[in-house]
C-alpha cells in the first residue's frame, strides 16, 4: 500500500487548493505580504499552485513606514525575482498627521497605519478577497475563524455570524461590496512554517537569524534601533548584541530575542527548546483581555 | 514546547528529517463541557508541551479569575476563544487545535456538545477521520452520546474512540465500564462504523491519557494518545476510483493546457485514460505538472495540474475521471441534509448547491422524512428547521457527477446556499442518483410558443400583481384583463384565493405552503405563457425569494412584477374581507403585515398605489406600460 502524504504535504495540498478556489470564484483577489516569514511560505505556494503560470493576483504591502529597513529590500527584491505585480499602500493621511508609534503609542499607531490603512486600499483597489497568512495556533481568537472569512462593506468580522465551513467546499458568495478575507496556512503551526521553510529552502528575511545588532532595552523587550527617527531616552545607549526576531513589524513595536541561532535547523531547535510563544514579541496582545478579537472585529487582519 | 525528544537538543538536524515523515490524523471531539471535554484536549496539549510559558501564565491568571476548578488550572480556559464565550463558560463554535507528537501531527475539531449546535458538531465532523466521543462514565450512554454517535456516522466517520472520562469518581470500576461499553455497541450496531475503541480515563487525572494507568490495571488497551497515533484511517480515498473536479484552467501560453485541482480519489498515472464527465469526451494523461517537477504518479489528496494528449473542452466545475469507472452523472439525486440556519429549508425554493467545483441552482423537490438525530426515528414533516437531519430529493437545473457518500466520502457531498443572502444554509450527502431524470425528456413541439403568440398578435407574458390583502391586486387585475380583452388580447387570470380552491386546496398558510403554493401558481403560469396568453397572476407573494422563482420559471422580459404599492394602513382601514380585524385580535396566524413580513419589491417593472389614485386610473397606467414593453404589439418571432 502506498504511504499516505505526509503532514506537510497533506497542508501544502490544502492550501494550494483554497488558493485556487479563491483566485477562481473571485473577480479582484489580492494576496497580502507582510514581508514575514508566513507571507513567505503563502507566497511560495502560491507560486506552486499557478505553476507553470505566475499568480493571477498582485501582492500588496500595506506599509506603516515604520517596518525595518531589511524587510522592504527584501519585499522589493522578491516582488521584482518572481514577476510579481507589487502595490505597496501608505495611509497618506496618517504620514500627513505624522502618526507613529514613539508619538501616538502602539494602539492608534496600529490603528491608523496598519487597520485603517488596509480598508482604505481594499476599498480603492475593489479587492473582493483578500489572501492573509493567519494561522489558528497562532491565538485563541484565531481558533475559531473559517478559511473563508466573510466582511461586511465595512469590512468588519462578526463571530457570532461565521458562515459554516464543510470539507473543503467553501462559499465564496458575496453581495457587491462585500469581501472575504482568506486564510490558507490557517491549519498549519509555527513548528510546521518553520519545517516548510527548511524543507523547501524558502528565502525568509535575514532578521530572523541572529547577528550583532543595536538594541535598547525597553519596558522588558529589545527593541532595535533600525533608523534615526528613534528618540532615545535618558541614560538609553544602543548595544551591540546577538539577537533575533521571531516574528516581524513595525520596529519599534516588535522585541528582540536574545539568541546564537544563525541557521534555520539552530532557529528550529531554539524555538522547540524555548518556553514563549511567538505572539509574546508582539505589544498589540497585551492591551488588554480579548485585544485580538476586538481588533479582528474591527478589521485588523 | 512541542513534544519531549532528546534528538531536538542532541541531533536537530536528524530530529528534522525524523519529522518529514510524520503523517497528518484530523479528529473530532464529541460531549459536553460537563463530560470534561475541554479538560482532555486540554490535557493533550499539555502533555504534549504545546503550552506555552506565557499562555499558561495567562491560563493561571484566568482560572483564577474565571477558572471552575476552585483556583487550581482550569484546562478548559485554554479552549474558549471568544470573549463572550468565556463569560458565559461554554463553547459555541467550532475551534481547530493543533497538537503533534513524534509520530503524528494532530488537527482536533472541538466542537461543543448542546442540541441546538449539531451544525458545529457537523462542520466539525466533515473533515476528521475519527471521532473521540466522551462519556462521563457516572452518566453513561445519554441521549447526547447517541445524537453525536448519529451525527458522525452521518458525516461518514468510520473510526470511533468511546472516551469513559471520570473514572476517578466511580473508583475506577471495571464493572460500570463494560456495562457502558456493551450498551454503546449495541447502539452502534445501528451505525456504520467500522471500528469502536472504548478507552477507561480520567482526563483531569491523567489516567490513560498518555501513559497507562495504575488505577485499571483490569484495562490492557491502549492509552488516549497510543491509539490517536497508531489508528489507521481508511486507505479508501487512494484506493477508489480517479476524481479530478476541476478547479482551474491553467493557461500561461497558447502551447501549455493544464487543468488544476485536487484529486479527491484515486490515483494517476500519465497514460491513463480519462473521461470528462459531462461532455463524456476521453484523453489521455499527458502529464502530471507540479512546481517540484512532472509526477510519475499522484495520489489523492494531491493538488496536481493535468495535461492532456488531445485538446478537449474542459473548465472548472468539470470532474475528471477514470473513463473505466465514471461517476453517477445526474440532475436528480435523494440526499441526506442537515439543516444549518435559523431560515427553515423549504421545499421548492431555489437554493445554489456547491459540489466539490460544481455549482447548480437546485431544490428539494421531496422531503421523504426527518430523522430525529436523538433517537433515529423517522418523522414526517414539510421543511427542515435549524440542526434537523432530513432525507429528500433534489432536484438541479443541471446533471452533477458525484458517487454516493457512502461509497466515496470524498464525492458526492455538497452545501446548500441560499441565492438571497448567501449565507450557507445546510449541508448534504448524496445517497443515490434518481434515474427517472435521464428519462423525462422535455417534449420539443414543432409549433411554439412564439408561433401561438404571434397569432394572437401578442407577446406572452406573466402580470404578477404583488401587495399586501387589500391593496387591490385582484380589482386592478380584473380592470386590466377587461381592457385588454377589449383590445382584442387573450388573457386569463390566475387569482390566489380561486387557485386555492382547487389545484393548491391541500396547501396550507405555513411558510413551507406558501412556497409549495407559489411554486405551483408560477408553473402553470408558465404553461399559459407557453401557450401564448398574456397570464394575470394575482398574488400577495410577499417573500422576494418566492417571487423571484416565478420570475426564474421563464425567459427575460416575459416576467412582469406588478407592485400595487398601497400603504398598510389604507388596507387595513379598508379591511373588505375583515381579515385584519381577526389578525389584530389574534384569529389568524401568518397574517402579511401584521405577523409575517411583507417583502417591498425593489425593481418591480410596473408600481402603482391605489391609495392615490383610482383602480381605473391604476388599471390605464399598467396597460400603458405593457404598451410600451412590446407585450401587446405584434411581435415577429423567429418560428
Amino acid at each position: 500500500m502506498q504511504p499516505n502524504l505526509t503532514h506537510l504535504r497533506q497542508l501544502e495540498a490544502e492550501s494550494i487548493h483554497i488558493i485556487r478556489e479563491v483566485a477562481a470564484a473571485f473577480e479582484r483577489p489580492v494576496m497580502l505580504y507582510s514581508i514575514g516569514k508566513d507571507s513567505s511560505v503563502l507566497l511560495h505556494l502560491a507560486r506552486k499552485a499557478f505553476y507553470p503560470a505566475p499568480p493571477p493576483f498582485p501582492l500588496m504591502h500595506v506599509d506603516t513606514t515604520w517596518k525595518f529597513r531589511e524587510m522592504i529590500e527584501f519585499r522589493d527584491r522578491v516582488a521584482a525575482e518572481y514577476g510579481f505585480d507589487l502595490i505597496v499602500h501608505i495611509n497618506e493621511e496618517g504620514v500627513k498627521q505624522g502618526i507613529g508609534p514613539f508619538t501616538h503609542g502602539s494602539s492608534l499607531h496600529t490603528d491608523v497605519m496598519k487597520t485603517e490603512s488596509l480598508k482604505q486600499a481594499l476599498n480603492k483597489y475593489k479587492f473582493d478577497a483578500a489572501f492573509g497568512g493567519a494561522r489558528r495556533d497562532e491565538e485563541k481568537a484565531r481558533a475559531k475563524e473559517r478559511v473563508f472569512s466573510f466582511r461586511t462593506e465595512t469590512h468588519r468580522w462578526d463571530p457570532k455570524n461565521q458562515r459554516p465551513e464543510l470539507w473543503d467546499i467553501y462559499n465564496a458568495r458575496i453581495n457587491k461590496g462585500e469581501s472575504i478575507r482568506a486564510f490558507p496556512i490557517s491549519n498549519w503551526t509555527e513548528l510546521d512554517i518553520w519545517q516548510y521553510i527548511y524543507l523547501e529552502q524558502i528565502p525568509i528575511v535575514p532578521l530572523y537569524y541572529s547577528a550583532k545588532r543595536p538594541v535598547v532595552e525597553r519596558d522588558g523587550m529589545l527593541i532595535m534601533v533600525d533608523d534615526d527617527r528613534m528618540p532615545l531616552n535618558p541614560g538609553e545607549t544602543p548595544e551591540m548584541k546577538s539577537v533575533r526576531f521571531r516574528t516581524l513589524g513595525c520596529y519599534p513595536l516588535t522585541g528582540a530575542v536574545e539568541s546564537e541561532a544563525a541557521t534555520l535547523p539552530e532557529i528550529i531547535q531554539e524555538m522547540l527548546l524555548t518556553r514563549s510563544s511567538e505572539r509574546q514579541g508582539r505589544m498589540i496582545d497585551h492591551d488588554q483581555a480579548g485585544s485580538m478579537e476586538k481588533k479582528k472585529q474591527e478589521g485588523y487582519f | 514546547m512541542s513534544h519531549k525528544s532528546d534528538l531536538i537538543a542532541e541531533d536537530i538536524l536528524g530530529y528534522l528529517k525524523a519529522q518529514e515523515e510524520k503523517s497528518l490524523l484530523r479528529f473530532i471531539t464529541c460531549g459536553s463541557v460537563d463530560d470534561g471535554k475541554s479538560t482532555l484536549i486540554g490535557r493533550l496539549l499539555w502533555d504534549s508541551k504545546l503550552i506555552f510559558e506565557d499562555q499558561l501564565a495567562a491560563l493561571e491568571s484566568d482560572s483564577r479569575k474565571v477558572g471552575t476548578q476552585g483556583g487550581e488550572i482550569d484546562f478548559a480556559l485554554l479552549l474558549d476563544g471568544l470573549q463572550a464565550e468565556r463569560e458565559q463558560g461554554i463553547t459555541i463554535d467550532v475551534a481547530y487545535r493543533f497538537f503533534s507528537t513524534d509520530k503524528r501531527k494532530f488537527i482536533v475539531a472541538d466542537t461543543p456538545g448542546h442540541e441546538q449546535y449539531t451544525r458545529n458538531m457537523a462542520t466539525g465532523a466533515s473533515t476528521a477521520d475519527v471521532a473521540v466521543i466522551l462519556i462521563d462514565a457516572r452518566k453513561g450512554i445519554l441521549t447526547q452520546t447517541r445524537r453525536h454517535s448519529f451525527i458522525t456516522s452521518l458525516l461518514g466517520i468510520k473510526h470511533v474512540v468511546l472516551a469513559v472520562n471520570k473514572m476517578d469518581l466511580i473508583d475506577y470500576d471495571q464493572s460500570k465500564f463494560d456495562q457502558i461499553v456493551a450498551e454503546y455497541h449495541e447502539f452502534a450496531s445501528q451505525l456504520n462504523y467500522s471500528s469502536i475503541t472504548a478507552i477507561p480515563l480520567s482526563a483531569l487525572r491523567g489516567d490513560n491519557m498518555i501513559a497507562p494507568s495504575a488505577n485499571t490495571p483490569w484495562y490492557s488497551g491502549p492509552t488516549l494518545l497510543a491509539h490517536l497515533e497508531d489508528v489507521q484511517v481508511e486507505q479508501d480515498a487512494i484506493e477508489k476510483p480517479f476524481r479530478l473536479p476541476v478547479q482551474w484552467v491553467n493557461r500561461p501560453n497558447l502551447d501549455f493546457r493544464g487543468f488544476s485541482g485536487t484529486i479527491s480519489s484515486g490515483r494517476v498515472k500519465p497514460g491513463d485514460e480519462i473521461v470528462v464527465t459531462a461532455s463524456g469526451q476521453t484523453s489521455k494523461v499527458k502529464d502530471i505538472v507540479t512546481f517540484d517537477g512532472n509526477l510519475e504518479e499522484a495520489i489523492a489528496g494531491q493538488a496536481i495540474t493535468l495535461t492532456l494528449e488531445d485538446e478537449i473542452d474542459i473548465s472548472r466545475g468539470d470532474v475528471l475521471a477514470e473513463a473505466k469507472a465514471k461517476p453517477d452523472f445526474a440532475d436528480q439525486f435523494e440526499a441526506r441534509i442537515i439543516w444549518m440556519h435559523e431560515d427553515h429549508l423549504l421545499p421548492g425554493r431555489p437554493y445554489l448547491i456547491k459540489m466539490g467545483t460544481q455549482v447548480a441552482n437546485a431544490q428539494i423537490s421531496d422531503l421523504k422524512y426527518k430523522v430525529n438525530v436523538n433517537t433515529l426515528e423517522h418523522v414526517a414533516g414539510k421543511t427542515l428547521e435549524l440542526n434537523e437531519v432530513g432525507i429528500a430529493n433534489i432536484s438541479a437545473d443541471k446533471a452533477l457527477a458525484f458517487d454516493p457518500y457512502d461509497e466515496n466520502r470524498h464525492s458526492g457531498r455538497f452545501i446548500i446556499i441560499d441565492r438571497y443572502t448567501n449565507a450557507t444554509v445546510g449541508a448534504g450527502m448524496v445517497n443515490h442518483s434518481l434515474r427517472r431524470a435521464t428519462n423525462i425528456k422535455w417534449q420539443e413541439m414543432d409549433i411554439n410558443k412564439g408561433a401561438r403568440a404571434y397569432q394572437k398578435g401578442q407577446k406572452s407574458a406573466i402580470l404578477w400583481f404583488t401587495g399586501l390583502s387589500g391593496a387591490g391586486k385582484s380589482t386592478v387585475a380584473n380592470l386590466v384583463e377587461k381592457k385588454l380583452h377589449a383590445m382584442g388580447k387573450h388573457t386569463y387570470t390566475l387569482d390566489g384565493d380561486n387557485v386555492r380552491h382547487g389545484l393548491n386546496k391541500d396547501l396550507g398558510f405555513t411558510d413551507a405552503d406558501r412556497v409549495e403554493n407559489i411554486r405551483r401558481v408560477g408553473e402553470t403560469a408558465k404553461l399559459f405563457v407557453d401557450a401564448g396568453v398574456i397570464t394575470l397572476v394575482s398574488f400577495i407573494s410577499p417573500f422576494k425569494s418566492e417571487r423571484q422563482l416565478a420570475r426564474s420559471l421563464v425567459e427575460e422580459g416575459e416576467f412582469i412584477e406588478v407592485f400595487i404599492d398601497t400603504p398598510l394602513e389604507v388596507c387595513e382601514q379598508r379591511d373588505v374581507k375583515g381579515l385584519y380585524k381577526k389578525a389584530r385580535a389574534g384569529e389568524i396566524a401568518n397574517f402579511t403585515g401584521i405577523d409575517s413580513p411583507y417583502e417591498r419589491p425593489e425593481n418591480a417593472e410596473i408600481v402603482v398605489s391605489t391609495a392615490d389614485q383610482s383602480a381605473e386610473q391604476a388599471a390605464e397606467i399598467i396597460v400603458a406600460k405593457l404598451e410600451e414593453f412590446g407585450v401587446l404589439g405584434a411581435w415577429f418571432p423567429e418560428i
